[in-house]
């Protein structure tokens, strides 16, 4: 990767330029700097991760025990389907839309983000929808409970909370759209002299490749969700056989986006853990090059496998072979970046700082939900483990020990960046040993549940499965207090602490470590040099 | 405007304008999401988040005129309001892309299927046995009762000359808005909202005529659903397309833009071709075909 060369990043300002943030609230309402917006980001995917954890409790301490004891099946089924919706939108997205609002600019040697004021709404649309989403929860007849799939002809029997439904998905959707056509143009427009394309670090690779997924499946995701409620409120029959449409044609626009989505979660967590291991292995990144090329067929791939979702619904024969070999293609690229991360530890002189904790426990823990991808890939197989726990230990396995702890890791990377004070080694540490082992006490016991055959998305069970579901549970109470844990963490590392050196760990590679801890109100406003 | 070049990226001071934008989406959702479910002020809701979303329109594009016109952008910030459009009109063509990907599939599959096409003998046998697969259709249960189709070739064969038409006049005023001509540019922009607008009011009646004689509706199963929600996205993008025609022209009159940097425009007329492109592939798969 790239030698760094930096001139006077701090010395000159345009006229234009404000030269530190506005007082006050107006501050962060009427923002255009890159940082606060990534700030805000942030913490509001802080807030939503709470949120929708909260709800996880919910769901895990009603799933404690056989029989129905807490909460009514239909308020069950509104928390499984909130808790959904908010991690998803609320919570992995923005935290990686926040990353990069931070990081992008800096990494490619930027004074901001190329359309700051679009950059501004895209966040600031946020806490508004999902304010009108939450808001659902207190309507006569609950909050939407048909799933975050929202399959019709289950979906239509939402009561009020519909279009509140709907039209939250929209402003999401107007936010990620903006906030992706923000990247893109920042990475393709903006990039210091000498910063070619094979010289940007792979976190702003894996970035601009999931804009362009973002910009590609957003719009259509509008659009099924449109049909809903035109089918449910002015007649139409796209979603009704009587008149000649297909509950399962939503299954297909869903997933079309769907599928891309979930690799717009984690795309930009293999960004991450591209940067992390090399600075604690000391060793640049291995196979480089393939890792860009592992990135982009990925991205193919995922327009191309969505109905490994749908091999129960019904599909001719051809399909179902179709759909589970590109699927099982996936394994290909992935199975490359794995391998490129761990030969970059190859003979590395490897430390365990809390960063590179999250990243080794997320290369390892992020592969068993890759494998049991593969399995539930295999058409025949997956008629037996669709909608059941298995299905939910996989993509918790990719979700959580994946993109979450790849977020984490990232947090702990780069906050003494950010906030110029070094957070508190020790407990961080404590911090990533809860968080992995309960995260496995969590998860583990639910590949069981599966294979035995508990069905997902429901609020009681046969009392065959009531021991690991009381494991699970408990994983899940103390997987949940843990990240109290990391709120404290951060909040105590932002307040003071050590002062962070400017490249804060020994050797790491990037522009950002030639910044001052904290950098600039702008970062570059004269463009380092990149050799 | 280039009257700086440099090194240094303009980055704009702080803006009000988005937060207000998102006061007013937020009231327009909730308004209409209210509406739909009876409520009284869903209605005056969605009206309120209207009127603060044009009036953040108009002040946020109003800034920015204003900022281009004195000079404030340098070509690079040009370069990143091109690809941002670009990059918006892409997604613009994935949204179009669900709707003509639904259509497709009812016509292809769903419909056939409940025909007893493939290994549907026994739906078509057991839960529609009289239906007979065929496109158009208003499904199995004749939905919306009975309905003519609309003929492609009364006022759509017009409205798409028209769009064509609108099409080329936007390039002659392109031409001339690099030749400095003026006097040719103010006229045939006109021409190309006058002709936009014209489009919008004949796809009105359109419209008019298929609900009042033609009992083709929203509700006239599939087809109606896939052919008003088509044609009716499109319209909606005609009509904002038109709008910022007139803003634009408007601009041109008071003489904005230079023959060599004109991005507003260039936008626009963009913009104004990917509607007439959705058009064409419309009039063959919804109208013609
Ligand atoms: C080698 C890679 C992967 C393969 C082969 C794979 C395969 C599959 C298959 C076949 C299903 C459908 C199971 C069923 O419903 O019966 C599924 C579900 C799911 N996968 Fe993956 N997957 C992979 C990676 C990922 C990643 C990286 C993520 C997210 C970061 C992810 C998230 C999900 C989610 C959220 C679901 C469930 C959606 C739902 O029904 O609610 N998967 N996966
Ligand atoms: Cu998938």
């Amino acid at each position: 990767m790239s030698q760094v060369d930096t001139h006077s990043h701090t010395d000159h300002h345009d006229d234009h330029h404000d030269h530190g943030p506005a007082k006050g609230l107006k501050r962060w309402l009427f923002t255009t700097n890159h940082k606060d917006i990534g700030t805000m980001y942030l913490i509001f995917s802080l807030v939503m991760f709470m949120t929708g954890g909260a709800m996880a409790m919910v769901i895990r301490a009603e799933l404690f025990q056989p029989g129905l004891q807490l909460v009514e099946p239909g308020f069950f089924n509104q928390m499984t389907t909130m808790h959904a919706l908010i991690m998803v939108f609320g919570a992995v997205m923005p935290a990686t839309v926040g990353l990069a609002n931070w990081m992008i600019p800096i990494m490619i040697g930027a004074p901001d983000m190329a359309l700051p004021r679009m950059n501004n709404w895209s966040f600031w649309i946020l806490p508004f929808a999902f304010t009108m989403l939450l808001s659902t929860l207190i309507m006569p007849g609950g909050g939407p409970a048909g799933g975050w799939t929202m399959y019709p002809p289950l979906i239509q029997q939402t009561g009020v909370a519909l279009p509140f439904l709907i039209f939250a998905i929209h402003m999401m959707g107007v936010s990620s759209i903006m906030g992706a056509i923000n990247i893109v143009v920042t990475i393709m427009n903006m990039r210091a002299p000498g910063m070619t394309l094979l010289k940007m670090p792979l976190f702003v690779w894996t970035w601009l490749i999931t804009a362009y997924l973002l910009v590609a499946v957003m719009p259509v995701l509008a659009g099924g969700v449109t049909m809903l409620l035109t089918d449910q409120y002015f007649g139409t029959t796209f979603f009704n056989a009587a008149g000649g449409g297909d509950p399962v044609m939503f299954q297909h626009i869903f997933w079309f986006f769907g599928h891309p989505e979930v690799y717009i979660m984690i795309l930009p967590a293999f960004g991450i853990i591209s940067e992390i291991i090399p600075t604690f292995s000391r060793k640049p990144l291995f196979g480089y090059e393939s890792m860009v090329y592992a990135t982009a067929s990925i991205a193919f791939l995922s327009f191309i496998v969505w109905a490994h979702h749908m091999f129960t619904v019904g599909m001719p024969i051809a399909g179902q072979l179709f759909f589970m070999f590109s699927t099982m293609m996936i394994a290909v690229p992935t199975g490359v970046k794995v391998f490129n991360w761990i030969s970059t530890m190859w003979r590395g002189a490897m430390t365990f700082e809390t960063p590179m904790l999250f990243s080794l426990a997320f290369v390892f823990l992020f592969t068993i939900g890759g494998f049991s991808g593969l399995m539930l890939a295999i058409a025949p197989a997956d008629f037996q483990y669709h909608d059941t726990y298995f299905v939910v230990a996989h993509f918790h396995y990719v979700l959580v020990p994946g993109a979450v702890f790849a977020i984490m890791a990232g947090v702990y990377y780069w906050l003494p960046k950010w906030t110029g004070n070094m957070y508190d080694e020790t407990l961080g540490k404590v911090h990533f040993w809860m968080s992995t082992i309960f995260v496995n006490v969590l998860f583990f016991p639910q590949h069981f549940l599966g294979l035995a055959g508990m069905p997902r998305r429901i609020p009681d069970y046969a009392t065959q499965f009531a021991d690991f579901n009381m494991i699970s549970s408990i994983g899940g109470f103390g997987f949940g207090l843990s990240q109290l844990l990391f709120i404290y963490v951060v909040i105590k590392c932002a307040k003071g602490g050590v002062k962070a050196t400017d490249k804060v760990w020994d050797e790491p590679r990037g522009l950002e470590w030639t910044l001052s801890s904290p950098p600039p109100y702008h970062s570059f406003s004269v463009a380092p040099e990149i050799k | 405007m280039l009257a700086k070049q440099g090194t240094a990226y303009y980055v704009p001071h702080g803006s009000h304008w988005p937060i207000v934008g998102s006061v007013g989406l937020f009231s327009l959702m909730i308004g209409a999401s209210s509406w739909l479910n009876e409520a009284a002020f869903g209605k005056y809701l969605f009206l309120v988040g209207v009127a603060i979303l044009v009036t953040m329109m108009a002040g946020w594009f109003g800034n920015v005129i204003a900022e281009s016109e004195s000079g404030a952008y340098n070509l690079q910030v040009d370069k990143s309001f091109r690809m941002g459009m670009s990059w918006f009109i892409f997604s613009e063509v994935m949204f179009f892309a669900a709707f003509f990907g639904a259509l497709f599939y009812v016509r292809n599959l769903s419909v056939p299927w409940l025909g007893g096409a493939g290994n549907n003998f026994f739906t078509n046998l057991l839960n529609w046995e009289t239906f007979q697969a065929a496109w158009p259709t208003n499904g199995p249960a004749n939905v919306g009762g009975d309905y003519e189709t609309m003929s492609p070739w009364g006022l759509p064969a017009i409205n798409t000359l028209i769009l064509l038409t609108s099409g080329a006049t936007i390039t002659v005023a392109h031409h001339a808005i690099k030749e400095g001509n003026r006097r040719l540019l103010n006229i045939f922009l006109f021409l190309t909202f006058a002709l936009g607008f014209l489009f919008v009011g004949l796809q009105g009646y359109e419209y008019y005529h298929a609900y009042n004689d033609l009992n083709l509706t929203m509700a006239s199963g599939v087809y109606g659903s896939t052919f008003f929600m088509i044609t009716g996205f499109h319209g909606m993008h005609v009509t904002v397309g038109a709008i910022m025609l007139t803003v634009i022209w408007f601009r041109t009159m008071k003489g904005h833009f230079l023959p060599e940097h004109h991005f507003g425009f260039e936008a626009v007329a963009w913009y104004w071709h990917f509607v007439d492109v959705v058009w064409l592939l419309l009039f063959i798969f919804v109208y013609w075909l």
